[in-house]
């Protein structure tokens, strides 16, 4: 088994150790605590910086664009999302690939 | 109505808006991990036993910076977190007292962004005895297009000319950008995406294995505070 499989497997079950408590402990613990504000302020911060890393410094097959290409389509993805669509999230998402698509080609 | 058809009930829901949008979000995650050369196999487990996208897309990154195993780990596990207050929220609407134990630790595992709003928002007006099997038959729905759409987007990664495979692999960051712009509703939560979108790249130049987990803690830390700070001066609820 790779290293990859096994992190898969690994994550899967350390996942599934705050759904399974969340079974066994629902009647005796509040959710809106302090605690679990603090957790959701660092899980949103956690995702919004890997977002925002991946769009300004990628790693992988998004090496081959250029930041303002994917500056463009980002933007254009928002617009489309919050303006055109009025927050349709399939439609936001297949607007972004179609904007980096147009993009491409144009400056090829 | 029977449990059967609760279950039958939950499929239909699900085999539309809800196994779509889900399926936009798998597509590119199948792409981008084709595009860093990971395992299929890999890759469809992580979907199947993680099964909560963002904590995948932490994990495929750190691996693919180097990150050590324990690393990796720790940040994936941690960005679950959230599930915890999930499903002690959710555990009294779904379960009724004779539900099988069993039943329950099983419905636990497919607890996820999507299911969980959406039963959030069904079950007040849903027989108590239907919800446990309309929650079993519209995850399967879910887990079912996750898988395919992975599965898809990996190997039309693979197949697709490189500019066509670019904008698959685009997907995947814009999904969970669009979804962070569009859910937040109070002052907290943007705070928080702002300190992490400034604090991710950043902890990047510093350290670029742990650049996720410095950046949560740091970024998501100071959100914490700043609003504590703004709500004792009554400029935030």
């Amino acid at each position: 088994m790779s290293e990859y499989t096994l992190l898969a497997v690994a994550c899967g079950l350390g996942t599934y150790l705050w759904r399974g408590l969340g079974v066994a402990l629902s009647a005796r613990i509040r959710p809106e605590s302090e605690l679990f504000a603090w957790i959701g302020c660092v899980a949103y911060a956690m995702l919004a910086g890997l977002i925002s890393r991946v769009i300004l410094m990628p790693s992988g097959a998004l090496e081959h664009t250029a930041l303002w290409q994917r500056l463009a389509a980002t933007g254009f993805a928002l617009l489309a999302y919050l303006l055109f669509t009025r927050k349709n999230l399939f439609a936001g998402v297949v607007a972004s690939a179609v904007a980096m698509y147009v993009i491409l080609r144009l400056s090829a | 109505m029977t449990a059967r058809s609760g279950f039958h009930q939950g499929l239909l829901h699900a085999a539309g808006i809800p196994a779509l949008v889900l399926a936009a979000g798998y597509i590119g995650f199948g792409a981008l991990c084709a595009g860093h050369g990971l395992s299929l196999a890999g890759t469809l487990l992580s979907t199947l036993l993680i099964w909560a996208l963002p904590a995948q897309l932490i994990l495929v990154e750190m691996h693919t910076l180097g990150a050590p195993f324990f690393a990796v780990l720790l940040t994936a596990v941690l960005s679950g977190a959230r599930f915890l207050p999930m499903t002690v929220i959710l555990a009294p609407l779904l379960y009724e007292a004779r539900s099988r134990p069993l039943h329950q630790y099983a419905a636990a595992h497919f607890i996820s962004m999507t299911g969980w709003a959406w039963a959030m928002a069904r079950f007040p007006a849903m027989p108590p005895e239907h919800r446990l099997g309309y929650f079993f038959g519209f995850t399967a729905i879910l887990m079912a297009s996750a898988l395919g759409s992975t599965a898809l987007g990996y190997l039309a990664g693979d197949l697709l000319p490189p500019m066509a495979k670019l904008s698959f692999v685009f997907m995947s960051p814009m999904y969970f950008l669009l979804l962070l712009a569009g859910g937040q509703n109070d002052a907290r939560g943007y705070l928080a995406i702002v300190a992490g979108a400034v604090a991710g790249p950043l902890a990047h130049f510093a350290a670029p294995q742990w650049s996720v987990l410095f950046a949560g803690l740091a970024g998501g830390t100071l959100a914490y505070f700043a609003h504590r700070a703004l709500k004792r001066k009554g400029l935030a609820r």
